[in-house]
């Protein structure tokens, strides 16, 4: 009995990270600029893509990441340049409909590159299963539990200890009065793409050993990184860490314990259930509105 | 006499036009055949549509260098309908409106060609699906007819497999796309009537990474003797993967959806011994010499591969197989008359296509049985005739 409730749990902490990297990158560029990305998916799929792609060059691994992330984050940066920049005066559901229409553009130029495919992408330390309690996990899932904790740490000294980070949180407060105090806040939203394409890359990253990766990788990806974001308050980048381990571990749960059928739509449930008793999330702060 | 001449005029002219009017009819005979097809090349189910397009077009070329069929050349119209119910009936209407084709070989996936199936048949235009699901052809349409073996065919002979084995308590695990479904639904009609008993039922959704806590479920039933995983794409190496990560020991089953060379690499290792339905085309090699498909299926693998310098997918034996089906009917027709090559096409009789061979009726608009497939097992990363 403990051995299948530890399954489960290693199965949904797991599944529950990448939802919860997928979904700090919608918090970071919502704060920035109250835009919500749908392309933020697409970027975990071009950094898994791109490892594939480097690994298969013959790159060593370490290098062939750090190179991935890189253009990652070069892609989310050349968004912001060419989609987001042009439009900024337009009216933030534009802009969310612009990031909806470069998620299908880079899904359609990632299947010109690299194929319809899917491309499996070796694990970094080996895929010989730990037993722990009678459940068996992939040492992958360690990389990804540990992976997410550190960056966890790194942004919460980010947003509170730098001036850089204490800049992005400004901007996200009042971007008016922030552009009064000196802050130059279209750098702000560079960089909050920026980062953001870097947290969806490493998420995808981690995951490609164990998903697999294909252009459509970052389709649900992005919608359940979406809902981890909604679900622990937009805007609040630790909400997003905890709604995406809600979402996971609830659907692993459901999936053992109810029935695979309902998994979704319990993922789906406690988001709404959520979202009438708190309509601004599990962490978000109220939103007030000035007349 | 004024009149009389204006008279004669209008009967040079008439004359003229005439036979300017017969010029233009015997250029006709010539005409080309037009073959319209729309196709899955992007999209979701890309991974199909892209083969089957590269197949079509490759073979209307073959058969144009050899003089075409009843002597005028064939064109093929094919739209993208990017894996997209709508879309496709958009390029189904413009294919039988405005390009006016004679026959139509196409419709990737089953969403696709049921979205169509009611304008070709308010239209009468014969049209050969390459999707997989039996709802197609069952009941049977009378303009509609496929090539691709069915789920129902491939659960038939898993059980088959199963039951030779001697394992009768199946633990059944699906995806949650069209085709995963439907093969569901097919291993649950056929289990009591096979003596096969599902002893668990489970799903995962479109996307999901991660499988084991339903494979855990499935390993702690009591009694179960094989797992049957229906899907296709990523999830079936991920499935692969998760089994061999629980130790899992049960007999391993999947179906014709995983039969690509991808489903073994992106498995890692992990699909070793797993046991699938394919068509023969997958062990072509392997195939004796006197197995009738041998011939047919090593040339299609031969020319695909020496032209597209990519391994072959079971996929682009469809549209080969839709191709000649039509091409052989207009043949046998004489002309490319709707209702005539129709006719011919449910006459087809023992026609050696890549995927079987096809004997149809009307009462059968497919016209394969549990025959056109071979089992196979995964062994040191590659497929294995088993006999």
């Amino acid at each position: 009995m403990v051995a299948e409730l530890l399954q489960f749990l290693f199965s949904g902490v797991t599944v529950g990270a990448t939802y919860a990297l997928v979904g700090l990158g919608f918090a970071i560029i919502y704060n920035a600029s109250q835009v919500i990305n749908f392309a933020q998916g697409e970027f975990v799929m071009i950094a898994g893509m791109s490892t594939v792609t480097l690994l298969n060059a013959g790159i060593p691994m370490p290098v062939a990441i750090l190179i991935a992330v890189a253009i990652t984050i070069a892609a989310g940066l050349l968004l912001e340049k060419l989609a987001i920049e042009p439009a900024r005066d337009a009216s933030v559901v534009t802009l969310i409909i612009i990031t909806i229409g470069a998620s299908i553009f880079l899904r359609g130029a990632a299947e010109l590159i690299w194929g319809r495919g899917f491309h499996s992408m070796p694990a970094f330390s080996g895929s010989d299963p730990i037993i722990i309690g009678g459940a068996a996990m992939l040492p992958q899932s360690l990389w990804v539990a540990g992976a997410t904790i550190v960056i966890i740490a790194v942004m919460r000294w980010f947003f509170t200890r730098t001036l850089l980070g204490k800049a992005m949180l400004a901007t996200s407060y009042n971007p008016l009065v922030a552009r009064l105090m000196g802050i130059n806040t279209r750098f702000i939203l560079s960089l909050s793409f920026g980062m953001a394409a870097m947290l969806g890359g490493i998420a995808g990253i981690l995951i490609a050993p164990i998903s697999l990766t294909y252009p459509e990788v970052g389709v649900m990806l992005g919608l359940k990184g979406f809902c981890a974001a909604i679900l622990g308050g937009l805007g609040n980048p630790m909400g997003a860490i905890a709604g995406g381990l809600i979402v996971g571990i609830s659907e692993a749960l459901t999936a053992g314990y109810v029935s695979s059928a309902y998994k979704d739509a319990v993922a789906f449930v406690i988001i709404l259930v959520v979202l009438v008793v708190m309509p601004n999330g599990l962490f978000g702060i109220r939103g007030t509105e000035r007349v | 006499m004024r009149n009389h001449f204006r008279r004669n005029i209008a009967t040079a002219a008439v004359a003229a036009l005439t036979a300017l009017g017969l010029a233009v009819g015997g250029t006709q005979a010539a005409e080309p055949i037009k073959i319209g097809s729309f196709l899955a090349v992007t999209g979701g189910a890309s991974f199909l549509g892209d083969p089957e397009m590269k197949t079509l077009e490759m073979y209307v070329e073959k058969i144009n260098e050899s003089g075409g069929v009843l002597g005028r050349p064939v064109t093929l119209i094919a739209y993208d309908s990017a894996t997209d119910a709508k879309k496709a009936l958009t390029f189904v209407k413009r294919l039988i409106e405005q390009d006016q084709v004679d026959i139509i070989v196409g419709g990737t996936t089953t969403g696709e060609t049921m979205a169509v199936i009611k304008e070709v048949e308010a239209a009468g235009m014969p049209f050969i699906s390459l999707a997989g699901a039996g709802v197609i052809i069952d009941p049977v349409k009378k303009w509609v007819f496929k090539t691709p073996h069915t789920d129902r065919l491939a659960v038939d002979k898993v059980f088959r497999d199963m039951t030779a084995r001697n394992l009768a308590k199946v633990g059944l695990f699906s995806g949650a796309g069209g085709f995963d479904q439907s093969c569901r639904k097919n291993a649950l009609e056929l289990a009591p009537t096979m003596g096969i008993e599902i002893v668990a039922d489970e799903t995962h959704g479109k996307g999901d990474t991660d499988m084991t806590p339903q494979l855990t479920k499935i390993k702690n039933t009591e009694g179960v003797e094989a797992l049957l995983y229906c899907g296709f794409g990523a999830p079936t190496s991920i499935v692969a993967k998760n089994y061999k990560q629980l130790g899992m020991t049960i007999p391993h089953y999947q179906t014709h959806g995983s039969a690509s060379a991808k489903f073994i690499e992106g498995a890692e290792g992990a699909a070793e011994g797993v046991r699938l339905p394919a068509a023969a085309l997958l062990v072509v090699d392997q195939l004796s010499d006197d197995h009738p498909q041998k011939a047919v299926a090593s040339a299609y693998k031969e020319a695909y591969e020496g032209r597209f310098k990519d391994s072959i997918s079971t996929f682009g034996g469809h549209a080969y197989d839709g191709l000649y089906l039509a091409v052989e009917a207009i043949e046998r027709a004489g002309s490319t008359d709707k209702e005539a090559v129709r006719a011919e096409i449910e006459k087809t009789d023992k026609f050696i296509g890549v995927d079987g061979i096809f004997t149809m009726s009307p009462e059968d608009h497919m016209g394969l049985d549990h025959d056109s497939f071979v089992m196979v097992e995964v062994e040191n990363g590659t497929w294995k005739l088993l006999e």
